[in-house]
């Protein structure tokens, strides 16, 4: 499938398949149809986490260096990748090896310093990092040297602009939680007049390729999570009333049934992280129904839509959209499963 | 139940001086989680430390709000610190060149900056935070105006033309976002003794004029129990009652 290579200007201007769990059926939609799909009553959970500005260009060692940041730790540290040289116009799986950095070494970015605490496993490139700044200091420096991630498909230089969305707040995302860039205000005040309820969870959405065949084997890394009591109280409330819950996004999905899947079924509010894996065969316990970009089998996001429809229905359904022309990655079309 | 029961994370825009200085701190006082911006960086890290010494929950962040670039810096930065922005106060204004030029009189580039800070900035800011507050439920999203946006006062042409557009700019939104939970209000401040009002009228008898303490301290009054006042709302803070 061809990827979407800029942003819309109309969030909602893209194309919806929704592809029925029930039926098996396959339809071409537009987003603003959604509110006829769904039932007054069903849920809707946004991942509501900012898109930070991850990608930040230094040195180290003498050699230029990229860091993707992936989030803060509770202990003020960062995780982070480190890259080559170069920058997103080369893909991630050609760009050349960084310096292999010691604990101690010292990365200059633009106005701003981060100190090697340690190389973390699975690959010298994943480390833990600690900046010479904190607080309003640091993130105001912070947002001045980043840019958003992104990939070699997307030549021109996004901003902040083009890739939050519309509901976005804390920064915690090292990657959009792109499945809810179709959401705009309209649409958001169209669901609500139907009478479909939202909330919101924040996911720190990682990176969704480094071009380490180690780090990426183990991608999705452990990736930190927020669950706000006004949602732990509409979920159960919403199943109780046999409504559905419909996941905007993959790191929804991880986020609610990881939460679920620790608490015995309850979802608690709170914070949290997860290492959870969903493919498969995976029982979940929270989320029945999914919208989501397009995913390829190749992609790692394909495998937790495998929990919730057959091998055999998903590749009908991408068959249809590619003979369509539907567009993949963080800007193209969409698909409800549902 | 007020406003500020639960401490909610506010976003206040020119809180290094005058009213805006004076609201960063009442709002801290109130029990908000504050960050606070303003162009000079220390400026308002100083305020904010000085909040902060007395056991106040303040964060002074350096950014023009008049500088699309970083709007998203803005957001990003004051939810990271104090988690999803509840209120968002646009204080933050230029009044453009002084001594005050008459319309024909004002270059097209200050009449430009002046939209840039006083209007087009607050739309960026509020487009940034709004859906949130949206997806949310309840958000409360406060212009700062002025008696300029009412009455045509020879010489307030930028600055008037301005602080009207922002006036019906929050009304528009309350419109958009009526029965969400996401409220508009607009207060004209009244004239104070600020670094503003004496460029703008350096003979003014400031005898005559309030303190930007008291109004902050009147302002903060009114929006610790303004949930029944309906969104898109004007007030003036002479005529503010203190519930």
């Amino acid at each position: 499938m061809n990827p979407a290579r800029q942003p819309r200007s109309v969030r909602s201007a893209g194309r919806l398949l929704h592809v029925s769990l029930a039926s098996g059926s396959i339809a071409h939609r537009s987003p603003n149809q959604l509110p006829e799909l769904l039932e007054p009553g069903d849920l809707l959970v946004f991942n509501d986490a900012a898109t930070l500005p991850a990608s930040i260009a230094g040195r180290a060692a003498g050699e230029p260096i990229e860091l993707r940041l992936l989030g803060a730790e509770s202990d003020g540290s960062w995780r982070a990748v480190a890259f080559g040289a170069g920058d997103h116009h080369t893909p991630t799986e050609r760009r050349p090896e960084p310096p292999r950095l010691m604990p101690g070494a010292r990365i200059d970015l633009p106005g701003l310093t981060a100190f090697v605490e340690r190389a973390l496993p699975p690959s010298p490139r994943l480390l833990r990092v600690r900046f010479n700044a904190e607080g309003a200091e640091l993130w105001s420096r912070l947002y001045r040297a980043g840019r958003p991630v992104q990939y070699s498909y997307v030549s021109s230089p996004l901003e902040l602009w083009d890739v939050q969305t519309a509901y976005a707040s804390v920064p915690w995302a090292a990657e959009a939680p792109s499945a809810g860039h179709p959401f705009d205000t309209a649409l958001l005040l169209a669901l609500r007049r139907r009478g479909v309820e939202v909330a919101t969870v924040t996911h720190a959405a990682g990176l969704s390729s480094t071009g380490d065949a180690a780090l990426d084997a183990a991608l999705p890394l452990e990736e930190r999570l927020a669950v706000p009591a006004r949602t732990a109280d509409a979920i159960p409330r919403a199943r109780r009333a046999g409504r559905r819950v419909i996941a905007v996004g993959t790191s929804v999905v991880r986020a609610l049934e990881s939460r679920a899947a620790e608490s015995g079924g309850l979802l608690p509010a709170g914070e949290g992280s997860t290492c959870l894996r969903i493919g498969p065969g995976y029982r979940r316990q929270v989320v029945d129904g999914l919208w989501t970009g397009m995913h390829e089998p190749t992609e790692s996001h394909h495998a937790l839509l495998l929990a919730f429809a057959p091998r055999a229905l998903l590749e009908r359904a991408l068959a249809e959209a590619e003979t369509a022309g539907y567009l993949g990655h963080e800007f193209g079309d969409a698909c409800l499963l549902l | 139940m007020t406003l500020f029961d639960d401490k909610p994370a506010v976003l206040l825009t020119g809180a290094s001086r005058g009213l805006g200085r004076a609201l960063f701190e009442e709002l801290a006082r109130a029990g908000a989680r504050v960050v606070g911006v303003a162009r000079h960086a220390e400026a308002v890290a100083q305020v904010a430390a000085e909040l902060r010494a007395r056991g106040l929950e303040a964060h002074g962040l350096g950014a023009d709000i008049g500088d699309k670039r970083d709007i998203h810096r803005i957001a990003g930065a004051a939810a990271a610190l104090v988690g999803p922005i509840e209120v968002l106060v646009h204080n933050a204004s230029t009044l453009g060149p002084t001594p005050l030029p008459l319309l024909s009189d004002t270059a097209c580039e200050d009449f430009e900056r002046t939209l840039q800070v006083n209007l087009l900035g607050p739309f960026r800011l509020s487009k940034a935070l709004a859906g949130h507050m949206l997806v949310s439920g309840s958000g409360l999203i406060v212009s700062i105006s002025s008696d300029a946006a009412t009455s045509a006062y020879p010489g307030w042409g930028a600055y008037g033309v301005s602080k009207a557009a922002l006036d019906h700019l929050g009304r528009i939104w309350a419109a958009e976002l009526a029965g969400t939970g996401v409220r508009f209000l607009a207060i004209d401040p009244g004239e104070m003794d600020t670094d503003m009002h004496r460029a703008a009228l350096p003979d003014a008898d400031t005898a005559t004029l309030a303190a930007p303490a008291d109004v902050a301290a009147r302002i903060v009054r009114f929006l610790a129990h303004s949930q029944a006042t309906p969104s898109g709302t004007r007030l003036e803070a002479a005529k503010l009652e203190a519930a």
